[in-house]
Parts: structure tokens; sequence; C-alpha cells
């Protein structure tokens, strides 16, 4: 199993250890619940330097990606970083991922830690025709993320650089602790906060996780597991690889149209996904929120009606939110039944418990 | 010696007399993590060894919980409704689920006790 540079520490602070893609990662330390809320009230700190980074640079670094990529790469300028996808010439997806523009032909791309050897294998395969070297740097960087209202004024403390002149999804390259690293306002958890990407040993590493968690004590930090890095993702309506999205789903039918840029010109999938745009699609991923009692979980049935013995569909990701207190779910509904307030029932242990489709994000921070 | 049962589920059975007091083991709740809810079962309904008759839910799960013995549902621990977490906190005390009159003894032979559980546990 791989481990992460962080793997000692968090032995040292007691976090329940499980297998995820691949890697030996904490679920959670003490609490998912209170990890949750540190996020949403103060701050709280993750090791994902399981996600993979693969560095794009040449050329037609950009001309590739754009080929590859849902998003129009074009539009980004240096030092800012927008949301994409991988597709397949299905217009489903490979992987979504981060980019980040680092200079005019170097890009850097953030993808799930599951899919980054398949990534750069289909990187390499598909953009093969193109003038752009493709480096896997995986291994050897570091990521931590702090999110969570308090992350700027902790955080400041040990970089050399002024945070508050980083806007949302934008990057600067800076100093933390002595470290070399990429500082990038982004996150998975509906919340402000940060992401740092260095290459530093494990020493460094240790040292940046508890100089935050030891900065920012007093204010209520917490280190935080996967548990609540998926609750706070679900929470504030972002879709997870393997469960919301994935080769079996596009883009239109993950709603996930914001990020489809047509007028770029020539793509991977732009033939199946202009049908699919004047087609219409057969299933659309939306929100509900349980009407009577029960827990939604993934892969549970979901029913038209209460009578309905054979189900719909079946639910992509789901659980009990703590914020926001409610049990909420996404799941693949035809496009007639997508409407909000339509009643749907959940199969929750043996029985059909009744839900209703719901906007989503579930959660959306108050902006400043 | 102690008077606590287990089955390869991890649910104890802590038998008093011909009564039980049925809940999820130590281990068990550890990998749950916190509790957020538990179904309580009926109250009065007889069951078998190895039926479900509950479900506790953590935030990464919904546990089924299986009766180490069979026998009659005396009460249930309603204190759960308000106190999930007691699961977590006293497993083996406040945090027991169910109360059975256990009628057939010989169902506590099949189970493990303390010290083979925690053999069983460390695998």
């Amino acid at each position: 199993m791989n481990k992460t540079k962080l793997n000692n520490a968090h032995k040292k602070l007691k976090g329940r250890m499980i297998e995820f893609a691949g890697f030996e990662m904490p679920i959670w330390y003490s609490s998912m619940i209170k990890e949750h809320m540190a996020v949403r009230t103060a701050a709280g700190v993750f090791d994902v330097s399981h996600m993979g980074e693969i560095f794009i640079e040449g050329p037609e670094a950009e001309k590739m990606l754009n080929y590859l990529t849902a998003n129009n790469v074009s539009k980004l300028k240096i030092g800012r970083i927008h949301y994409n996808a991988l597709l397949t010439p299905k217009g489903t997806f490979i992987d979504d991922l981060l980019i980040y523009k680092l200079d005019d032909n170097k890009f850097l791309l953030v993808v799930n830690a599951a899919n980054t050897d398949k990534d750069f294998q289909w990187i390499l395969d598909k953009g093969k025709k193109f003038d752009a070297k493709k480096t896997n740097l995986s291994e050897q960087y570091s990521q931590i993320a702090i999110q969570g209202p308090e992350s700027q004024e902790i955080l400041q403390k040990i970089v050399d650089i002024d945070l508050s002149e980083i806007k949302y999804y934008r990057f600067k390259n800076g100093k933390v602790m002595n470290v070399e690293a990429i500082i990038s306002r982004t996150g998975y958890t509906g919340e402000d906060g940060f992401e740092l990407y260095f290459k530093g040993n494990e020493n460094e590493a240790e040292e940046i996780w508890f100089k935050l968690l030891d900065i920012g004590k007093d204010k209520g930090i917490l280190p935080c597991g996967l548990a609540s890095r998926d609750s706070l993702r679900l929470e504030a309506g972002m879709p997870l690889y393997g469960n919301d999205i994935g080769e079996t789903t596009t883009v239109l039918e993950a709603k996930l149209d914001w990020i489809l840029k047509f007028e770029k010109g020539d793509f991977i999938a732009r033939e199946a996904l202009d049908l699919q745009r004047k087609r219409g699609v057969d299933k659309i991923l939306v929100g509900f929120e349980m009407v009577e009692d029960g827990i939604p979980r993934p892969h549970l049935d979901v029913f038209r009606t209460a009578e309905d013995e054979e189900p719909l569909s079946f639910v992509t990701s789901g659980g009990y939110m703590p914020f926001i207190k409610k049990n909420i779910g996404l799941a693949y509904l035809p496009p007639k039944i997508d409407k909000i307030g339509e009643e749907i029932y959940i199969g929750i242990h043996g029985g059909k418990k009744k839900a209703k489709v719901v906007q989503t994000p579930f959660y959306s921070r108050k902006k400043k | 010696m102690s008077n606590l049962y287990f089955t390869k589920e991890h649910e104890y059975v802590k038998v008093e007399g011909d009564t039980g007091y049925c809940g999820l083991s130590n281990y068990a709740q550890e990998e749950l993590g916190e509790v957020i809810k538990v179904i309580l079962p009926e109250k009065g309904k007889t069951i078998n060894k190895g039926d479900e008759v509950c479900y506790v839910e953590s935030p990464k799960e919904s546990a089924k919980v299986y009766s180490p013995v069979s026998g009659e549902i005396l009460d249930i621990n309603e204190k759960l409704e308000d106190e999930p977490e007691l699961i977590n906190s006293d497993p083996y005390g406040e945090g027991w689920i169910f109360k059975i009159k256990i009628t057939n003894p010989d169902d506590i032979k099949a189970l493990m006790d303390e010290e083979a559980y925690k053999k069983y546990i460390e695998g």
C-alpha cells in the first residue's frame, strides 16, 4: 500500500486508517461530524497527497488540453485555475480535475488519486500527436488542504506571500515554512480555503502539518479525514468521481454544462456531446432530500412511487449532512421528473421512504 | 468470569439468568465510528438467532444488527433514540440495544466468550 509523507503524522494523531485508492489514509481522527463542523465554522486540515499531479509543458500543451477536456483552456490566464474534465469520445468522464496555468506553455493537472495512472496513460495515448511533454510527478508532491473561514488567518502566519491577494481559483508561488509551494485558493468542501502543493520530504511535510494545527488550535482547527472530506463535498453539491460521475455518465447528464465550451473548436467528445445537446439527455443528476426518516446510502434503489417494484435508478452519493442536519443524496433521474419538489422514494431497510427533489448545492457559504 | 458472549458479526449478549442484553461490541463501535441513529427493533417480537433485528447508522454505513440468540424481545433501549452515541461511549452498559428472553440456552454455547472474541478480532 502507498503511504503519503504524512502517514506518521496521522498515526501520531491516532487517525483511523483505511485503504483508499491504494493509499493508507485517515478516514477520521476523532469524529467525522466534529471535523465537518470545524471546516464549516473554523478550519480543518486535510492530507490530500494521494491526489495526482501531472505536468504538461510544450508548444502544443494548450492545444492538447483543449482537445482532451471539456473546458476552454485558452481562456485560462497564468496564475489561474479552472475545474475541467478529461473526456472520452462519448463525452463521459475519464476524470474530473483542476487545471493550473503555470506559464504560457505549462500546466498542472490535479487529478483523482484512483485515476492518476489511468489519466496519465490516457494523456500519453490520446495526446501523442501533440508537441507537449507529459510528466507524472504525483509521487514527489505532497498536498495539504486547509479549509474553513479561519484558513487565511492561520495559513498567513507561515507563508511569505500576502494571501489576501489570492482570489478564488487563483494561485501564487510562495514559501510555506521555507518550503517552495504552489498556494491556491481552492478546495473540495464548499468553504473558503487553500491547497498547498510542495515537494518537501517527510519531515518538512510533518512540520507544516503540525504547525498549522498548532497555530489554529485556539480557533478550533482539527485534522480532518476522508469521511468529512466526502460529507463536506456532498453537502456543497460537488460530484465525486466513481460515484456521481464516471465513464458511463456524460458532462451533460452530470449537469456540468458550465464547463463545456463548444466555442473552443474541435475536441475529443465534440460530436457525441453536440448530438446529445440537440437530442436531450435520458438521465440527469439531481439532488434530493429525505422527507421521511432514513439515511440514503450509495447504491440504494430509487423508486418513482411507493408502490413501484422496479427501481427507476439508484443513489450515487448520499448520507447525513452534519451542518444542514439533513439526510440527502444524489441520483440520476429521467429529465421529466427532475423538477424541484418532485416526490421520489428511496429503498431503505426493506421499506420505501419518501424523498423530494431539491436544488443543489444543499449548502452554500455566505460570501463576505 | 464475564457474562459477555460475542458473535462473529460483532454483536454481544450480556447474559443475566434467562435474559440477555444485546448490543454491538466495543470493536464494532470503533469500526463504525460515531453512531448517529439507531433504528430499534419491535418490543414483544419473537426472533431467531441470526435474524436481522435492527440497524445502527454511522456517517459511513448502516450496520445491520443480527440477534446473537433466539427469543422474545422484552425491552428496547429507548434512550438511544435521543442519545445514539451511548453505543460509542458505553457499548456494554448504557449502550445496550435490546433485552431478550433467551429461549434456547444452547445458543450461548455457540458464541465466543470474551477471551475467544479477543483472539478473533486480533485475527
